[in-house]
């Protein structure tokens, strides 16, 4: 399989995901008492960094099939805008607020833009272009 | 569904040693997200967000017990029976199974695991039993963490793996080897999944008779 090198862009997206997990399970497990935010917070900064270290090193792949990652990409985007809007909105049904909010919705938005990222670069990355009928996902 | 005959060269020794020579696979037509599915998808999700805004205690039971025993049953007999299945399945069946199993399970699973996740938060603040003074508090946070590690096995590796051997196996040429490749960490993921279901069963059994 003519498999090109690229970074490490799953591993890096796992790990970001799981630091998100991480926060949201240490503020849920507090609830409904006061949570000192700093940890989640710092996880949430971990994640975010992570997230956009992965954008960076996927821009700087050359050749990289964008057209293919998008394709795929903005679907899966809008699938989990809309998870993360349902999840969002049990949040405010039970009435969290202030900087906890803030943190989980961050963790929401990190979440809803690094999955799609991972499965347009899963997919992206086995794209070899073979001519007009060859994409798959306009057949 | 009307068959396609796509024009697969199957590499023998990408696939397996002793496997047969090139030859073409039939495989059916297949959409990677059915449409239809998505109406049942969006139903399901509106009545979730109904059960969740009511905050009535059956609603919420309902949409959380229907929905973890849906994941569960879904990831144990996966993991533990069809996974092992595909993966001694010669490649045209298995080929022919994933186009008709895979597009299920992208609508499938993440509704039912919002569903699940998204009523059961919402029982646990009707019942009290996320609050951190519960009795059984220990128990309710290892939920969260198995739920956690799981989240981040299906999102970050299984999903991402099941949506790119759907677009390899609509390509008119699509890769044994990407798809073999693809497929393992499929079958992996789904046995790590059961496996985790496991302990899903006993912290969920534990935390009903307290």
């Amino acid at each position: 399989m003519s498999e090109r090198r690229l970074p490490p862009v799953t591993q890096i997206g796992m790990t970001s995901l799981a630091l998100i997990v991480a926060g949201g399970i240490y503020l849920s497990a507090h609830l409904p008492h006061h949570v000192p935010l700093g940890p989640a917070v710092a996880l949430l900064a971990a994640s975010v960094l992570l997230l956009a270290a992965n954008l960076i090193v996927l821009t700087r792949v050359p050749d990289f099939p964008w057209g293919r990652f998008f394709d795929v990409a903005k679907w899966t985007l809008l699938a989990y805008v809309v998870i993360a809007g349902m999840i969002e909105y049990s949040f405010l049904r039970d009435h969290i607020k202030g900087g906890v909010l803030v943190v989980l919705t961050l963790s929401l938005v990190v979440f809803a833009v690094h999955v799609p990222v991972l499965v347009g670069f899963t997919v992206a990355r086995f794209y070899e272009p073979e001519g007009p009928a060859s994409d798959g996902l306009h057949a | 569904m009307v068959a396609l005959v796509a024009d697969v060269a199957i590499s023998a020794g990408a696939v397996a040693p002793d496997s047969v020579p090139p030859a073409s696979i039939e495989r059916p037509d297949f959409e990677i997200v059915p449409r239809k599915g998505l109406i049942v998808v969006a139903v399901v999700a509106i009545l979730s967000i109904a059960a969740i805004a009511a905050n009535e205690l059956w609603p919420l039971a309902f949409f959380h017990f229907v929905g973890g025993a849906s994941w569960t049953i879904i990831d144990l007999f996966l993991g533990f029976v069809l996974g092992p299945i595909m993966g001694k399945l010669s490649v045209p069946a298995r080929v022919e199974f994933t186009t008709r199993l895979m597009p299920k399970m992208v609508l499938i699973m993440p509704t039912v695991v919002t569903m699940t996740l998204a009523a059961g938060w919402q029982l646990g603040v009707h019942l009290g039993t996320v609050d951190s003074n519960y009795y059984n508090h220990g128990w309710t946070v290892a939920s969260y963490i198995v739920v956690g590690v799981m989240a981040v096995i299906a999102l970050g590796l299984l999903e991402p793996a099941n949506i790119a051997v759907l677009v390899e196996l609509k390509k008119p040429r699509p890769k044994p080897e990407v798809i073999e490749k693809l497929m393992k960490r499929f079958i992996y993921c789904a046995g790590i999944l059961g496996l985790m279901q496991v302990a899903t069963l006993v912290i969920m059994t534990k935390l009903t008779v307290g």
